[in-house]
């Protein structure tokens, strides 16, 4: 059994006993909290006794009458805020005026119970706020361990590696039951598609790898000037045979040779993750433009392609992790969702803005500018 | 002599190579399949045509997808029998079941599936569901 410690504040007796009456008997109960909370009562009869409490004292929630014969209620709720005290405010008023509503809020109260108050709109309130309170320490404790940001991102990825195993298993299956006949030749398509499948797990635990060592920031960082254009040329060079597959001409547009503090691995994992897409998001017979420039002191590198292209809302959510832009048009485009997400993270080592320009249809233009300094 | 129809089963995933599986496997069952692999397709087909019964990926567009489906196909044909498979169940603890009323207020699905489910015990809650 959980407690919540609630302090009453109120110059009437009555209501201070009737507050403790209530709750005295009140547990809270959620079926997805693993335990019950109830709730100790302290009382204190004007601000000031209450903030000599708060100061001693650990309190979950406050329950404050306004008009209190030394300082006001909202007084004490400055105080709290102030310094900075950890605790649900919930203020009570007899239908007070909006100024106080207002003021209240904007100070941090969490609620308001309108005097005179029934024990249901008390126990409704409290009700809401322990739930309130649990989540938060829920929170509070999962982000102290780091786990809330890992849970979700590893059931994303054991969504993402586990399917490629079970395509491949079920291909397997399919042949040694020889539904489709007793040649090889009968399994081709199925043969080609788990071999897509395991080339698409590799390249997701490539990116993964990439990832992991830039989140943990663990990868050893080598930063020493090295020229943009050279380095931007050899990634071009990587995917010079899918864009002749696809007819893609890719141009690099690029008059000095722009020398740049940086780590030349880091470079590559952008720029190879920026020019595959521009290549596989791109048309048959379309075009890649690369350009570097120097801009007020910054290094500014861009990205276009006559591709596909996304809408406004798809570009917002690019970067975060296994966001992949699902349509008729990607059905058929593999990827693993996280070659964006790592180029933010890199990005982010610099502290350089990246920019989305998009029209459907059209194509997408990628800009990332490296601050001088 | 006697034509028995055979029942539909709609199947929505994304992932073409799941998709082809299981319909294979359903089809040796004896159901006819219907394959959709996008929300939309999902939707598409819904309009047209009511099925006897609806399998959802949950993950595909977005994390809740099969959620936004389930929904959708509730409202249309609130007696089509719905199972949620996903591959995101058991290892991360992340676990949905609708055996309480609240839970199948919201969420809406008949079943909850891991999609490592063995073929015979799915064709068994298939059954089940369709009352076989």
């Amino acid at each position: 059994m959980g407690k919540l410690n609630l302090l009453v504040v109120d110059d009437e007796p009555g209501i201070r006993s009737g507050i403790k009456r209530i709750l005295e008997s009140f547990t809270v109960s959620y079926p997805f909290m693993d335990e019950d909370f109830d709730f100790d009562v302290l009382e204190a009869e004007t601000g000031e006794e209450a903030i000599e409490l708060l100061d001693n004292y650990m309190f979950d929630i406050v329950l404050l009458d306004n008009k209190l014969p030394g300082i006001q209620g909202i007084d004490v709720l400055e105080y709290i805020n102030n310094q900075s005290i950890d605790v649900i405010v919930v203020m009570i008023t007899s239908y007070a005026s909006l100024d106080l509503a207002v003021k209240a809020t904007k100070s941090g109260a969490y609620d308001f119970v309108p005097k005179p108050f029934t024990p249901k709109e008390l126990r409704n309130c409290l009700e809401n706020i322990a739930k309130q309170l649990f989540l938060r320490r829920m929170t509070q404790k999962m982000q102290a361990e780091g786990k809330q940001v890992r849970f979700q991102f590893l059931s994303v990825l054991s969504h993402e590696l586990k399917s490629p195993i079970n395509a491949v298993e079920g291909y397997l299956k399919l042949m040694k039951d020889k539904r489709n006949g007793e040649k090889v030749d009968d399994y081709a398509p199925m043969i080609d598609r788990s071999l897509t499948r395991i080339q698409e797990m590799r390249n997701l635990i490539l990116d993964l790898l990439d990832f992991t060592k830039i989140e943990s920031g663990k990868k050893q960082r080598n930063i020493k000037p090295v020229y943009l254009c050279d380095i931007t040329s050899q990634c071009i060079d990587l995917v010079q045979p899918l864009c002749i597959q696809k007819d893609i001409d890719i141009h690099l547009n690029c008059n000095d040779k722009i020398p740049f503090n940086a780590d030349r691995q880091e470079l590559e994992i952008i720029l190879n993750n920026l020019l595959s897409n521009a290549v596989k998001y791109n048309k048959k017979g379309g075009r890649i433009d690369v350009t570097l420039k120097k801009e007020k002191g910054d290094v500014v590198l861009s990205v276009s392609d006559t591709g596909i292209g996304m809408e406004k809302e798809d570009t917002d959510k690019l970067f975060e992790d296994f966001v992949r832009i699902k349509s008729e048009q990607t059905k058929h485009i593999s990827g693993t969702g996280l070659g964006l997400s790592i180029v933010k993270k890199i990005a982010d080592l610099y502290k350089a803005k990246i920019d989305v320009e998009s029209t459907p249809d059209k194509g997408s233009t990628f800009t990332i500018r490296f601050p001088d300094k | 002599m006697l034509k028995i129809e055979k029942k539909k089963i709609l199947l929505v995933d994304d992932d073409t190579d799941y998709l082809f599986q299981l319909s294979v496997a359903l089809q040796d069952l004896g159901f006819e399949v219907i394959t959709a692999s996008t929300q939309k397709e999902a939707e598409d087909i819904v309009e047209k045509l009511k099925p006897d019964l609806a399998i959802l990926d949950l993950m595909m567009e977005n994390q809740d997808t099969g959620f936004i489906l389930c929904h959708i196909i509730k409202n249309k044909y609130p007696d089509v029998p719905i199972i949620i498979a996903s591959a995101v169940t058991a290892e991360t603890g992340m676990l949905f079941d609708v055996d309480s009323e609240e839970d199948r207020q919201w969420i809406k699905a008949d079943l909850f599936l891991d999609k490592g489910i063995r073929m015979d015990q799915l064709h068994k809650e298939i059954n089940k569901l369709l009352k076989i």
